[in-house]
């Protein structure tokens, strides 16, 4: 009954236990940087000639170019949805979150398609001009900032929009009653206050951007991700692959820090949500509509047509018996990881509650940071401890007469660590939440009513996070069933998904054969952000 | 018949940080009782570790006649029977409220459950918000939930932490006077901790008031008002004032309201320095009396007035006068004193 001196209770534990959970992304993590500390002149010396130049210059262009892009759009469009008044409002403040739904890479080819030379809208446009010579080439840097941007404005909408709900309008009328105009009051006050919240959304974009593969392989822009991907298939050159990663690495690391930076300035001022807006009149009025309806339909709307219309048309051909193979893979690697990752976010938000000292709390925010780390970088650094530790076990196995050539490399385990480490963050959050919702006195009152530790646990805490779990399970279900370059990467041979299938019909240029696996994918990213959409809309009507 | 709770010398503390020292007393069955202090008195801590959450660093606890911890071992909470009203109520959000009071009542048949739940619902006066969650229910009815949650199983202990402290006053007192009669109609024996000493004296009929660990009265609230032991519970509890006297005799007291005499004989040396404790009710107003008195403030209070009157030596006292009597600041006014229970304190150093 009493556990005085029970070994197995140590409150010392907290640390190790932590860590073995962060070893997932610690391990990947220190063995691609570890390649950074050993650099190799005849590897870097090719890195630096051919690829590094165009690469950096590429990346730096993606993050200010998107970096200002989704500050452009997802701002305003917070401003207008969360404090003004316009017909329509309500209605674009929760479909505004819908390109969520939607893959980048998905949004990417389903663009090219439109806006290229042969697509529809160029057809359109010389049958009815006779030329469309002056449209600008959607294959180009702009475009590729375009669709990132159309793809990842909804994180900085999402929170400015919760910064300015919270505390946006009451600010302003503050303002105003201390002799400020309206415009006045938003710059001097509303955005400032709002500032963590805006600047999170964007290292969120950010962190996208840089571990974007998929769209950027489409419009052929070559980035440290689809250099990484080159290093690794094109030209099996592992070591190449890893210095490619860390630098890549680095980037993100920033970014992370800023991140966790950000968080620690976000303090939620009661939801005192006033129901009073600033009604917008005449052209206002309509230039909101305007903006917000052009943004919906280039980044949701229309593409998710434009995708119909493809289905529509190869739809006989396309769902042949390979379809569903494609998907059942998807959806059994998904469950698969959907329910590791869920138990092992669980046992990390346990350990956080059990063991509350500061150790165990900074190995914890460790082992989340793998939600900043691009997953071909994941890919690299599960791929090359798994392969050493493969050689290690093909030694022994030889001792015992076992020929074989791989034991662990071919298998879904390096595919579900390397998953497993990307997205525990995206699990660990809800479960977290949940049970930071039960307090120590609840768990008394279950004690005190007669449960035992163990019935408590059963009757008390597991029904209280089950909708934390659930929601865990599904937002990483639905992510590794978009998730593509780890999948691409790390999957045992001829183990094709969805995802890798939009991959190898987009390199092929059909975009009409990508789209039946991509609506598959939308449909099941529609899920969450119905959730996402349910829990921001509670409480606020 | 022996006692419901025995607490003998009890030790608790964080490491080497002591919250109590030294805590001993005890509640008969079907008594209830009351600890009462400011914050970080420790009384809290005590209504842990009775309820088992808390290690004993030394001493021993003893429910029913059955220890049940030392400073060596401690019953799991789970065994003890006891019952526990939280400060926040700490009601399960996922449960309905016939759900939560059914919480502890698991090895009960389906039948004598709901009839069991229906039997609390009723007896706290909520029997129509059972199939509702806690987050629907007002402050009140949330504390009612968790009473009847607490009593469902039938603890032959029922511990209460700062019960009402979540509600506004209103409600507070009307709470108060109907969680004393639960507790005597189902003869259960209460422990409350409160730093309201309205709520004490509604609810209990024994009051301890701690101070910085330890106990410093264990009696009834008559008691404590009228003869306390310490002149902490004398300010503690209640209003009044410190006058200087001196001791004449065996049994009579000079100060400058005039002599008493005839009064149980004072524990301290002739002719000694002392404090006596001046209350309101004390201080009887009366144009008759040559004594008078400057009205320096006064508070109106429905019945009465509660006036802050200066002596001729500037010492200062307060009178509980019946309204009627409407006199200004500055107005001179006859005083007359009237003390049952005379209470003084050698005097002290300040």
């Amino acid at each position: 009954m009493h556990s005085r001196g029970s070994i197995w209770h140590w409150r010392g534990w907290g640390p190790f236990r932590a860590l073995v959970i962060a070893a997932l992304t610690l391990v990947p993590l220190l063995v691609v940087l570890a390649s950074f500390f050993d650099p190799q002149p005849e590897v870097w010396s090719h890195l630096a000639t051919y690829v590094l130049p165009g690469v950096l210059w590429n990346t730096v262009v993606l993050i200010f170019g998107v970096g200002a892009g989704v500050l452009f759009l997802g701002v305003p469009l917070a401003w207008l949805t969360a404090v003004c008044d316009f017909p329509g409002r309500r209605f674009f403040a929760w479909s505004l979150m819908l390109p969520l739904a939607m893959p980048a890479y998905v949004l990417a080819f389903v663009q090219v398609g439109l806006l290229d030379f042969t697509g529809p809208v160029q057809t359109w446009l010389r049958d009815w001009l006779g030329t469309s010579n002056w449209f600008p080439p959607i294959r180009s840097t702009g475009g590729v900032v375009l669709v990132l941007t159309l793809a990842f404005y909804p994180y900085v909408y999402l929170l400015a929009r919760n910064a300015f709900i919270t505390q946006g309008l009451r600010a302003v009328e503050a303002a105003q009653a201390l002799g400020y105009s309206r415009a006045q009051a938003f710059w001097k006050v509303a955005l400032p206050m709002a500032r963590p919240w805006i600047a999170g959304g964007m290292t969120l974009a950010l962190m996208e951007t840089l571990a974007d593969f998929g769209s950027v392989s489409i419009f052929s822009f070559d980035t440290f991700t689809t250099a990484i991907y080159k290093a690794w298939f094109a030209l099996f050159n592992l070591p190449a692959a890893s210095q490619l990663a860390s630098l890549l690495v680095m980037f993100v690391l920033v970014l992370a820090a800023v991140d966790q930076r950000l968080r620690q300035n976000r303090r939620y001022a009661a939801k005192n949500y006033s129901p009073v807006r600033i009604r917008l009149q005449g052209g206002a009025r309509w230039g909101a509509i305007l903006f917000c309806s052009v943004i919906l339909a280039m980044a949701f709307v229309v593409p998710l047509i434009q995708l119909l219309v493809w289905v529509y048309s190869v739809w006989h051909e396309d769902f042949d018996g390979r379809y569903p193979v494609f998907l059942l893979h998807s959806i059994w690697l998904a469950g698969l990881a959907a329910v590791a990752v869920t138990v092992l976010g669980l046992l990390l938000s346990a350990i956080r509650h059990h063991h509350r000292d500061p150790l165990t709390q900074w190995i914890v925010r460790l082992a989340t940071l793998g939600y900043a780390i691009p997953g071909t970088v994941l890919a690299v650094g599960v791929f090359i401890p798994i392969a050493w530790l493969d050689n290690q076990l093909l030694t022994l196995a030889s001792w015992f007469g076992w020929e074989t050539s791989q034991i662990l490399k071919g298998s879904l385990l390096v595919m579900l660590l390397a998953l497993s480490a990307r997205f525990l963050a995206v699990a660990y959050q809800p479960i977290d939440a949940a049970m930071q919702r039960i307090t120590r006195n609840q768990g008394n009152a279950a004690r005190s009513l007669g449960l035992s530790p163990r019935q408590t646990l059963m009757r008390l805490q597991l029904p209280m996070v089950r909708g934390g779990l659930l929601t865990a399970a599904l937002i990483v279900f639905v992510d590794v069933m978009k998730e593509m370059p780890i999948t691409l990467m790390t999957r045992p041979f001829g183990w094709d998904t969805l995802a890798v299938r939009v991959f190898e019909m987009t390199s092929e240029g059909m975009w009409d054969r990508a789209a039946l696996p991509s609506l598959a994918i939308v449909l099941a990213g529609l899920l969450p952000v119905i959730l996402l959409v349910r829990k921001s809309e509670s409480g606020l009507h | 018949m022996m006692d419901a709770l025995i607490l003998d010398s009890v030790v608790l503390g964080y490491g080497d940080r002591p919250v109590v020292s030294d805590l001993s007393f005890s509640l008969a069955p079907g008594e209830i009782g009351c600890l009462l202090g400011g914050s970080g008195c420790g009384k809290t801590t005590v209504l842990r570790a009775i309820a088992g959450f808390e290690p004993l660093q030394g001493g021993r606890i003893a429910l029913n006649g059955h220890w049940v911890a030392d400073a060596q071992w401690r019953l799991a909470p789970e065994r003890r029977q006891i019952g526990m009203v939280f400060q926040d109520y700490a009601l399960f959000p996922h449960l309905t409220v016939a759900n939560n009071v059914a919480f502890g009542l698991r090895e009960w048949s389906r039948v004598d459950q709901s009839r069991r739940v229906a039997e609390m619902l009723s007896l706290v006066g909520l029997a129509d918000v059972e199939r509702r969650y806690p987050h629907e229910l007002s402050g009140g009815q949330q504390q009612r939930v968790a009473l009847a949650r607490a009593l469902a199983p039938g603890p032959t202990l029922l511990l209460m932490d700062e019960p009402f402290s979540n509600l506004d006053v209103e409600l507070r007192e009307r709470l108060s006077i109907d969680v004393h009669h639960i507790l005597k109609a189902t003869g259960t024996t209460g422990l409350l901790v409160t730093h309201n000493q309205q709520e004490a004296f509604a609810m209990a009929d024994r009051v301890g008031v701690m101070l910085g660990g330890g106990m410093q009265q264990w009696a009834s609230p008559y008691a404590l008002y009228h003869e306390p032991a310490t002149r902490h519970v004398a300010t503690f509890v209640g209003d009044g004032v410190f006058l200087p006297a001196h001791v004449r005799g065996q049994n009579c007291i000079d100060f400058e309201l005039g002599q008493l005499c005839r009064i149980q004989p004072v524990d301290v040396p002739d002719g000694a320095e002392v404090d006596v404790l001046i209350r309101p009710d004390d201080i009887q107003h009366d144009d008759a009396s040559p004594v008078r008195a400057k009205v320096l403030e006064r508070v109106f209070r429905g019945a009465a007035f509660l006036y802050t009157l200066e002596l001729t030596s500037g010492d200062r006292v307060l009178s509980l006068v019946p309204s009627h009597h409407d006199h200004q600041i500055g107005e001179m006014i006859g005083i007359r004193l009237e003390i049952d229970h005379l209470v003084a304190f050698p005097k002290e150093a300040i």
